[in-house]
């Protein structure tokens, strides 16, 4: 089909490969410096790149469901978080980590007010609404508007309590169990448990009816 | 041996700016403010010090403090129960009162 020209087309868009900032630029040069001094090779640098990737919530999500199914694991999770994730097949590598149980009278919530610290061992890479600067700047602020924005409403008799990630430790999360899950095995309760509550900016919701 | 102890109320230095300037862990929002330590979280390196290079000093005891938004936040309009918690080095705070 033959392409007229009696109309004015759009400028083209600019190329969206172009991304070499002066972040990439300096990342690019560290990382070749490295291998050319042999402190790393290019192929160890891809593998971690390929671990980070294959971390998900998921992993968080199984760490909650036993939480809610075995009490004692729960006990140990809050107390020794390490060594309980440990025992369920799940490395959490050097990170520091403090599990925050939300309660009928508490409800937790996490930021980085001062980066981005995020416990990417066990919920992969953070949002990026999580590194925004409105998110870590608003949620110490004023929580309750800022949960509210992501459909999350919390009873006025009930405390908001925001955890600021500024040092050595990483946070997450153990949710109320939602009513309506009796009858749910552990592999379903896990499937229910999305990252953001583990961030705590939303609750766990019952599983949908059929 | 930490300083002070799970319960105990302290109040966050006020610096600002930091002299000499460095790389600092402690937020605006909570400088000059009292709370309580709520944990110990153990001694780590000093960010302020390994910002720099300098591996080799001395590590410092990190706690968690906990804070009521209320005194953090003129007009908070949350619940009065509402609280923050954050990390917060032995180096940055003092008993309450001083």
């Amino acid at each position: 089909m033959s392409h007229t020209h009696d109309h004015e087309h759009a400028p083209p868009r600019p190329d969206l490969d172009d991304t070499m900032t002066y972040y990439r630029v300096m990342e690019e040069a560290v990382r070749s410096l490295l291998i050319e001094k042999g402190i790393v090779t290019a192929d160890e640098v891809r593998r971690e790149v390929e671990n980070m990737d294959a971390r998900t919530p998921a992993n968080g999500a199984q760490v909650v469901a036993r939480a809610w199914v075995d009490p004692d694991f729960r006990e140990q999770l809050v107390a020794n978080p390490k060594q309980a994730i440990g025992e369920i097949g799940h490395d959490i590598g050097p990170m520091h980590l403090v599990v925050l149980e939300n309660t009928p009278a508490v409800h937790n919530v996490v930021v980085c007010t001062l980066c981005s610290c995020y416990p990417r061992w066990l919920l992969g890479r953070p949002p990026d609404w999580y590194k925004s600067r409105a998110y870590r700047s608003r949620v110490v602020r004023e929580p309750r508007a800022v949960l509210r924005e992501f459909g999350t409403e919390i009873a006025d008799d009930r405390e908001v309590r925001v955890h600021d990630s500024t040092a050595d430790m990483r946070y997450l999360v153990l949710p109320l169990r939602p009513d309506g899950t009796d009858g749910l095995s552990e592999a379903e309760l896990a499937a229910l448990v999305g990252r953001d509550s583990m961030i705590g900016v939303t609750e766990v919701a019952p599983p949908l009816r059929a | 041996m930490s300083r002070f102890a799970v319960g105990d109320r302290v109040r966050v230095h006020d610096l600002w700016p930091p002299t000499p300037p460095t790389h600092v862990r402690t937020p605006h929002y909570v400088r000059g403010h009292e709370g309580v330590v709520e944990r110990i979280c153990g001694t780590f390196g000093n960010p302020e010090e390994l910002a720099f290079g300098r591996r080799d000093a001395p590590r410092e005891t990190l706690y968690r403090v906990r804070f009521r938004q209320a005194d953090l936040w003129p007009g908070y309009d949350g619940s009065a129960a509402d609280h923050i918690e954050i990390e917060i080095y032995e180096f940055w705070l003092s008993p309450a009162g001083q």
